[in-house]
Formats: structure tokens, C-alpha cells, sequence
């Protein structure tokens, strides 16, 4: 079975010179939550926008189940659901209608049982039959992303899905994200939120400056690239490390009453034991120790500035 | 899912039509009332005194030239108004991203603003008969007329729709291209009553056709042929066909 998405060499000048993509490759499997993560305007949108048919490309194919989005767009937009990142909704409609207007949209024949149980889901069903411009923002946004779903997508784009929600809405969201996958579905969202991404996604791409620099699996991208920190809390303050540890780059704080290590998670495991061994030897009596272990948003501060330096 | 994604058109359609009823007040009572008024003003007031035009009573003489003023603005401003405003509201991208055909996207938008536009010329017709008596030698051309003329100057609103940048540009088009073309296109008068110089200046104004067919179609007069006036309708069409699928593969205005 060919991959949901397949996007090779994807790439998109805009008409004012901006280079927005400069030749992206990604592969999205069925069945994944997807996090695209990057700082504002590094083309999360454009992505997105490319493969829903809003924004023309101006080079690379893409493929949506084997579909491509040009020569057989309908059949490759007949199996995607948007959420866009603007509160975009009708203003005299009432949700029913809109929600039906999205189902009938994208092809398919009307299931009113179906729409039910999707405004159920999303809290929705009390509000059916009132006008979208009498709901609150929270309300539209579940709005969006129940007109995205009306057609029963395979593969759901959310675009900046919780920017400006409140929290209730985001676990709402995540919740329906994962009961989404349960049925099959492909979630690909955006988002500047590292902690969405962290508490989300399989897997993590992250895109600067149009490139995208890193496609990974959280938790391989988090133990590849995860800094830890060994933090002693010494019995006596040190006014300076041990000669005899100084191979291991130690570092004093805490006026002399802490000493750090930090080490590679992955790989230096081993030198732990080296290290409390030797401080040891050399008479350091330890009171308590604790690690820190850093988190998605240090390694993506770190990948960006990366590319940037 | 192949050939045409009728569904779409369908919702699109339905979505539009319901957006009319919503506002049945400013769509079909305004153009009414405002027709009446022409009615009571030229017919009743100067009709009097200017008998007979072409051998049809004055009141009668002007009938389809109302018709078709109102079908034109109409058509353009329902048209222009139906596209304008998911681009506006920015919920056009739903549209964009939906699985249906440049075609589906004309057919549904322009297919619906045709739809009201008709429904308000034959309501006018309706509100003028009780006014002068009616006769209409050709049924079926009578129809036709008032069929491709909506449809066309629906295309060319949907033109102006795609176009505009903002409410204003929106409004500028109706009111300064459409409505002077109409009162100078003969909708009151036959374009033979003027000086040789404006008659020929007034054959440049695509209205004056379409009035002069349409009202060929209630008294067998005319001022141009009939050929004349159906080839320059077609024409005005093709032309916004055409336009409009180049906008749809440039994507002007609507794709980046």
C-alpha cells in the first residue's frame, strides 16, 4: 500500500521572490500523528496549503495514498480533512448546516447519524442548530474541526490547532486526536507548541527556512538528542573539582554545594558509574542526587539556532 | 468518485439559494419596489405625454428594458457578492480544498446567482403586468434572452468577485459601468430617437443587444437584428468564460 503522503522535492517560490519551501522530502505512513514544528514562516502553512490544493507548488509531486494532488486531485482530496489555522467559519449558518455543507462538499452522500455522533463528540450537539457568529471562539474552532472531519477524512491536517484555545479545548483535542487514530486516521498537525508535540506526535519533523532538518521519532529524537544533567549534592561545598576528576568536565555551583555533570543519555551511560566511583576514591561524600533531562523544546532550540549559527 | 462531484454542486447551490432567502427583503422586494417606481414615474407620469414608441404604448415600450436593468445589476451584484464574500470571510478555503472541478465551482456559484436574477426578472415582469398589459409575441426567445443574459452577466460577476479587493470595488462596477450602460442602452427609449452621432456611439454598448433582443422578443421590434443581438450576447459570454478559466488556472486571487 502506497504511503498516505509522499511528498519528494517539494518546493515553492512565492510570487514576491519568498522562497518558502526549498525541496522538502517527507513520508507520512498511515495511522501516525505527525508533528511539523517550526518558528513562524518557516512554511508550515505553505506545506500544508500545497497538499490541500490552496497554494500551487512550483516544484516536486505529492501524493496522497498513491494519488497525485494534481493529475487525480479529487480522489486525493476526497480523503483529506483541514483545520486551518484562521477562525474561517460562515456567520449566518448554523452548525448543523455548515457541517453538512462540508459533508456535501467533498462527495458524500448525506449520514446524519454520523454528523450526530461527530457534534456529540465534539460538544457540539447542544449548539446545533444556532448561528457560528453566536459561538464563542473555543466553539468555533471545534466548528472547523468538525466540518474538516464531516467527510470522514483519512488523513486530518491541523494547522496551529491550539493556538489561542483554552485547556479544556486542547485536551478535548488531543483526545479526539487519539480516538482519530485509533480509526486509521492520519493526524499531521502544525504547531509552535513543543509541549503539543511532546505529549502527541510519533514522530517530529522539524522545518526552518523552508528545509525541513529533521524528521524523527519523538522518542528517538528526544534520547538522540537528549542532554541530561547529573546534579550531586555534595555533604561538604568544594571550593574546587577534584584534579582527578577533571576529565569528566565537572561543574561547581551552588557556592560549592552542587556539582554537575552532563552527559549524552544515549551513550555515556557507562560513565556514570565511572564518575561516583572516582568521586568516591577522591573522599567527595554525596548527599542526594538528582538528573534533569532536557526537553523537546531545548533540543528544537538548539536544532534552529543550529541551522541559523 | 468520478465525473462530476454533483453533491458539491449541490451544496454549493443549496448554500447559496438559502443565503437569498435570508436576505429575501433586500434581494426581491428591493428590486421590486424600485422597479414600481420606474413604473409610476416613466410610465404613468411621462408615458402620458410620449404616446407611442415604435407603435408600442410607452408604458409598454419600456417594460423589457426594466426587466433587463435589473437582471443586469442583479445579476452582477449576486454573482460578484456569492464569491466575494467566502474570500472575504476567508472561507473560500473549503471550497478550494474540496474535491470539485474549476467547472463545479462556476456551475454551483454562477448556476445559483442565475437562478435568483431570472427569479427576479419574471417577479418583475409579474409586477408589471399590473401595471400596462403585456403582450409577448415569442415566448421561447423571450425566455432565452433573459436566461443567457443572467447566466452571462452572472460569469461577469463572478469575474468582479475573484477581482475585488474590497467591498468598494465590489460596489464601483455595478454602479458605474452597469447601471449607466443600461439607462444609455435604450432601456427607455429606442436608440433609432437619437441624434445619428449617438446612435452610433450607442452601438458600442453591448446593452443596447441585449435590450434590443429581449424586446424584440415581446413586440417584434428591434433595434439591431435579433442574430445581431443573440451573436453579441454569446460573445460577451465566451469572453467570461474565458476569463474566468484563466483565472482558474493562474489562480488569480485565489491560489498563491
Amino acid at each position: 500500500m502506497p504511503p498516505i503522503l509522499q511528498i519528494s522535492g517539494l518546493a515553492k517560490t512565492y510570487s514576491s521572490g519568498f522562497q518558502a519551501l526549498k525541496g522538502v522530502d517527507l513520508t507520512i505512513e498511515a495511522g501516525e500523528i505527525f508533528a511539523l514544528l517550526g518558528p513562524n514562516g518557516a512554511g508550515k502553512t505553505t506545506l500544508i496549503s500545497i497538499v490541500c490544493g490552496l497554494v500551487n507548488r512550483t516544484g516536486g509531486t505529492v501524493t496522497v495514498a498513491g494519488h497525485d494532488i494534481s493529475a487525480d486531485y479529487r480522489a486525493a482530496r476526497a480523503l483529506i480533512g483541514l483545520v486551518p489555522q484562521e477562525l474561517a467559519t460562515e456567520r449566518f449558518e448554523s452548525v448543523w448546516q455548515t457541517v453538512s455543507f462540508s459533508r456535501g462538499l467533498f462527495g458524500k452522500p448525506k449520514n446524519d447519524a454520523y454528523l450526530e455522533k461527530l457534534l456529540r463528540d465534539l460538544s457540539l450537539w447542544e449548539k446545533r442548530d444556532e448561528r457560528i457568529m453566536a459561538l464563542s471562539g473555543g466553539m468555533k474552532r471545534r466548528v472547523l474541526i468538525a466540518k474538516a472531519l464531516a467527510h470522514e477524512p483519512r488523513l486530518l491536517f491541523l494547522d496551529e490547532p491550539t493556538a489561542g484555545v483554552d485547556v479544556e479545548l486542547r485536551r478535548d483535542m488531543w483526545r479526539l486526536i487519539r480516538e482519530l487514530r485509533e480509526t486509521g486516521v492520519t493526524v499531521i498537525l502544525t504547531t509552535h507548541y513543543i509541549e503539543e508535540a511532546e505529549e502527541m506526535a510519533d514522530r517530529i519533523g522539524v522545518i526552518t527556512h523552508g528545509e525541513l532538518i529533521l524528521v524523527e521519532e519523538k522518542a528517538a529524537l528526544m534520547a538522540k538528542l537528549g542532554r541530561k544533567e547529573l546534579i550531586l549534592q555534595l555533604c561538604e561545598p568544594l571550593a574546587r573539582v577534584p584534579e582527578t576528576l577533571a576529565r569528566h568536565g565537572l561543574e561547581l555551583r551552588d557556592g560549592g554545594n552542587e556539582l554537575v555533570y552532563v552527559y549524552d543519555s544515549a551513550r555515556e551511560r557507562a560513565d556514570v558509574a565511572v564518575l561516583l566511583t572516582e568521586l568516591a576514591v577522591a573522599g567527595v561524600g554525596i548527599k542526594d542526587l538528582r538528573t534533569t533531562q532536557s526537553s523537546l523544546e531545548d533540543i528544537f532550540v538548539t536544532l534552529v539556532n543550529g541551522e541559523r549559527a | 468518485m468520478s465525473g462530476v462531484n454533483l453533491r458539491a454542486v449541490g451544496a454549493i447551490y443549496k448554500f447559496e439559494m438559502a443565503r437569498a432567502l435570508r436576505t429575501v427583503m433586500q434581494s426581491v422586494i428591493s428590486p421590486v419596489l424600485s422597479t414600481s417606481l420606474y413604473f409610476v414615474v416613466f410610465g404613468a407620469a411621462i408615458g402620458q405625454r410620449i404616446q407611442h414608441v415604435d407603435g408600442v404604448p410607452y408604458g409598454a415600450f419600456i417594460v423589457p428594458g426594466l426587466v433587463m436593468l435589473s437582471l443586469l445589476t442583479q445579476s452582477v451584484s449576486n454573482a460578484s457578492f456569492g464569491i466575494y464574500f467566502p474570500r472575504f470571510a476567508g472561507t473560500i478555503y473549503e471550497v478550494l480544498s474540496a474535491p470539485v472541478s474549476y467547472f463545479e465551482i462556476v456551475l454551483a456559484y454562477v448556476g445559483a446567482a442565475a437562478t435568483k436574477s431570472i427569479a427576479i426578472g419574471l417577479i418583475i415582469l409579474a409586477t408589471a403586468s399590473l401595471f400596462t398589459p403585456l403582450t409577448i409575441l415569442h415566448p421561447f426567445w423571450m425566455l432565452s434572452f433573459l436566461v443567457l443574459t443572467a447566466i452571462t452577466f452572472c460569469l461577469f460577476g463572478f469575474i468582479i468577485g475573484v477581482w475585488a479587493d474590497g467591498f468598494e470595488q465590489l460596489q464601483v462596477i455595478p454602479l458605474l459601468v452597469i447601471t449607466p450602460l443600461t439607462f444609455l442602452g435604450g432601456s427607455f427609449y429606442s436608440i433609432d430617437m437619437l441624434p445619428p452621432v449617438w446612435r452610433t456611439i450607442s452601438l458600442f454598448n453591448p446593452v443596447v443587444y441585449l435590450v434590443s433582443g429581449f424586446r424584440w422578443s415581446f413586440y417584434g421590434k428591434a433595434d439591431v437584428h435579433i442574430g445581431v443581438s443573440l451573436a453579441m450576447t454569446l460573445a460577451f459570454m465566451l469572453v467570461c468564460i474565458l476569463v474566468i478559466r484563466w483565472i482558474f488556472k493562474s489562480g488569480y486571487r485565489l491560489k498563491a
